[in-house]
């Protein structure tokens, strides 16, 4: 397999609102915040998976977008997909963090939620994404200030060369305070749109 | 049914995010746990800081929940036994 066979295959973006999948609107509402969107778009895509509504916004931004391009690969199969997690934001899990933060604020009141301290860390994400979809794949989550779409891509290739997965979802997922923004892809051998590094920053900039 | 009872249940739909379960799916001897309303490890830990903030009941052996959790039934009887507020 050379990189210059790889291709993307689909790409999925949540942003504004709406939800997006190969550039063709799935679901909108504007005029909501971002929880009751998020919920909304959960039943829409008929998600189906109740420990969503336990999750940080982070993790349900990326389990939403995730799914939508996974469950038509991964919902029929008995065979556990070799499919790489390579995510991106740049927020890390700082939304989370503040929540705990103002838990263990006030030492006469202080009472941490362990539902939400589980959450104080971006890749819990992809532990969600892997179970559903069960995943046992090499999965990363990389901080930087800017969607970068050169290092996804460089990593991508170097996964799906060195033969440690047959795809990888990558991209971009971010989440602090009402600014909320999800944009993936998945790299492949199948697919019409070349993966180099000009097609992504297209794909991130137009969604 | 009890007030307190009620209390339980609301707080555990509310505080543990449980979606899609209305009050009255909860039954006062339903597990909470396993194939009961399902409840997971971390909601276990969740419910040992609701006891405390809530009830002011500190739990010193997280083992003592598994007893303690097994249904709104059992928890109330906790409750009221041991509550310090």
């Amino acid at each position: 397999m050379t990189a210059e066979n790889l291709k993307i295959k689909e790409y999925c973006s949540i942003s504004n609102n709406r939800v997006m999948l190969n550039g063709q609107l799935l679901f909108e509402a504007q005029g909501s915040d971002f929880i009751t969107f998020i919920k909304l778009a959960y039943k829409k895509m008929d998600t189906k998976y109740p420990k969503f509504f336990k999750m940080d916004d982070l993790s349900k931004l990326g389990f939403l977008a995730s799914d939508i391009l996974l469950k038509p690969i991964t919902q029929d199969s008995e065979m556990p997909k070799n499919i790489a997690l390579a995510f991106s934001n740049s927020a890390s899990s700082l939304e989370t963090d503040r929540k705990h933060q103002e838990s263990i604020r006030d030492k006469e009141y202080y009472f941490p939620s362990p539902a939400i301290f589980v959450y104080t860390l971006p890749n819990i994400c992809l532990g969600e994404i892997s179970i559903k979809h069960r995943l046992h794949s090499e999965n990363s989550f990389f901080i930087f200030n800017h969607f970068n779409a050169e290092y996804l891509h460089d990593y991508a290739n170097s996964l799906m060369k060195s033969e440690k997965a047959d795809e990888v979802l990558c991209g971009w997922i971010n989440c602090d305070v009402e600014d909320y923004e999800a944009f993936l892809y998945l790299v492949s051998t199948e697919g019409s749109i070349a993966h180099n590094k000009e097609e992504i920053i297209k794909l991130y900039t137009t969604k | 049914m009890s007030d307190l009872k009620q209390e339980l249940k609301e707080k555990i739909i509310t505080q543990l995010n449980l979606e899609d379960i209305a009050i009255e799916e909860i039954a006062d001897n339903d597990s909470l746990f396993g194939d009961g309303l399902g409840l997971d490890s971390i909601d276990a830990l969740e419910l040992i800081v609701m006891l405390d903030k809530d009830y002011g009941i500190k739990l010193t052996d997280p083992k003592e929940g598994k007893k303690i959790f097994e249904s709104i039934e059992v928890m109330s009887n906790y409750i009221t036994e041991h509550r310090t507020k």
